[in-house]
């Protein structure tokens, strides 16, 4: 249990029986669109450094520890510190690319 | 229940926009200066969005009885280029009198480069020169860790009051930095990108809801700019008393904006009557 500032009003079971079907959904969402991706057949998406990280963020959700949100986030995050010397590209896109092979 | 959005680009939507807020409870909202999803060719393009953002549509909000205020800036989407920048800087003063006027933003990063960076110190060092509140965007997606760590020690590098400064568009990665340091912080709720009304809940748990403010951000892409009454059901679903809910969506902006003397709630709106209840 994580302490919190503002303690849930609602217990477990009852955030489980008001939130569980949504989140199921959600689940099936994430598994189809890997399976679309799949069924696509190109390799090239299989290594596409956004879903690299999406593989290691899915990992993240598998483990049974709090704070799984904030590691997701720190997976697809920059974790350099310097400011880039010119400005490459307008937007962000989602997963920084520790593998350097942007497509 | 009454609520006030700490950040809706209202240049970019229709009055049926305005009615829905206003039948949601909306009474004051409060619009940074941003990107339009295109660069401006000229300082004059700014001064001209300056014109609408303090001119025009504060008195398109009053017909429905929403106070409208702003803040000014040469948002960091467009902060790459230094030699546009310094003449936005050089007219941006000669605005700040106007009555809707809070402080200067929403100034910030984008990608985290050295122009964008020399940009928003510009920006901080003019608004500590006219004594102005400061409104502040962070990045997007995998920009906002490095990005919110970039601004947060900038900002320390200055004697200011991390009081009157609220650094805007906080996730579950970046809401510990910015509120350890004495900052504001909002979380803006997208349906897409940033934070869903679930997930400020969550944060708003594990943090509590001193110096956390929500808001729609509605701008000219998707988004909602009634996204804040949605967070008072959700907080309601999730079994969270009205007074608590207040906090959040009234109490909190009408505290960090009533810093600027020209903030001011529509009669009867005040924090007192707020006390009262
Ligand atoms: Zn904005």
């Amino acid at each position: 249990m994580t302490p919190c500032a503002l303690p849930s009003p609602r217990t477990g079971v009852e955030l489980v029986d008001e939130y569980f079907i949504e989140n199921r959904t959600r689940l099936l969402e994430v598994a189809a669109y890997l399976d679309r991706v799949d069924r696509a057949g190109d390799a090239g998406a299989g290594r596409d450094f956004r879903m690299r990280a999406f593989r290691e963020a899915l990992a993240v959700l598998a483990q049974d520890a709090p704070g799984r949100t904030e590691r997701v986030q720190m997976v697809f995050s920059d974790p350099t510190t310097e400011p880039l010397p010119a400005l490459d590209q307008k937007s962000a896109r989602g997963a920084y690319d520790r593998w350097n092979e942007a497509v | 229940m009454e609520y006030i959005d700490l950040h809706a680009h209202m240049v970019s939507r229709t009055t049926d926009d305005y009615v829905q807020m206003a039948m949601t409870g909306c009474v004051a909202l409060t619009e940074p200066a941003f990107w339009p999803g295109w660069d401006r060719s000229s300082a004059d393009g700014f001064e001209d969005y300056f014109r609408q953002i303090t001119d025009f549509e504060p008195k398109r909000a009053a017909q429905y009885g929403i106070r409208h205020y702003t803040w000014l800036c040469l948002n960091p989407k467009e902060g790459e280029d230094r030699a546009l920048a310094r003449e936005v800087l050089r007219r941006i003063p000669r605005y700040l009198d106007r009555p809707n006027v809070l402080g200067i933003g929403e100034i910030g990063l984008n990608r985290v480069t050295r122009n964008e960076l020399a940009t928003f110190r510009d920006h901080v060092e003019l608004a500590l020169e006219h004594d102005q509140l400061i409104h502040i965007h962070t990045p997007h997606l995998e920009d906002k860790h490095k990005g919110t760590r970039v601004i947060v020690e900038t900002l320390l590098e200055y004697e200011l009051d991390p009081g009157r400064v609220l650094i805007d568009h906080a996730e579950e990665h970046t809401l510990e930095m910015i509120l350890g340091n004495g900052f504001w912080t909002g979380l803006t709720l997208y349906p897409q990108t940033k934070v869903s009304p679930e997930r400020a809940i969550d944060m708003l748990e594990m943090h509590g809801t001193d110096r956390i403010c929500v808001a729609s951000a509605c701008d000219w892409g998707p988004s909602v700019p009634v996204a804040v009454p949605q967070f008072i059901l959700a907080m309601r679903r999730r079994g969270h008393p009205d007074a608590l809910i207040r906090r959040v969506v009234f109490e909190n902006p009408a505290e960090f904006l009533g810093q600027s003397p020209k903030f001011q709630l529509p009669e009867g709106r005040g924090m007192l009557a707020g006390a009262a209840a």
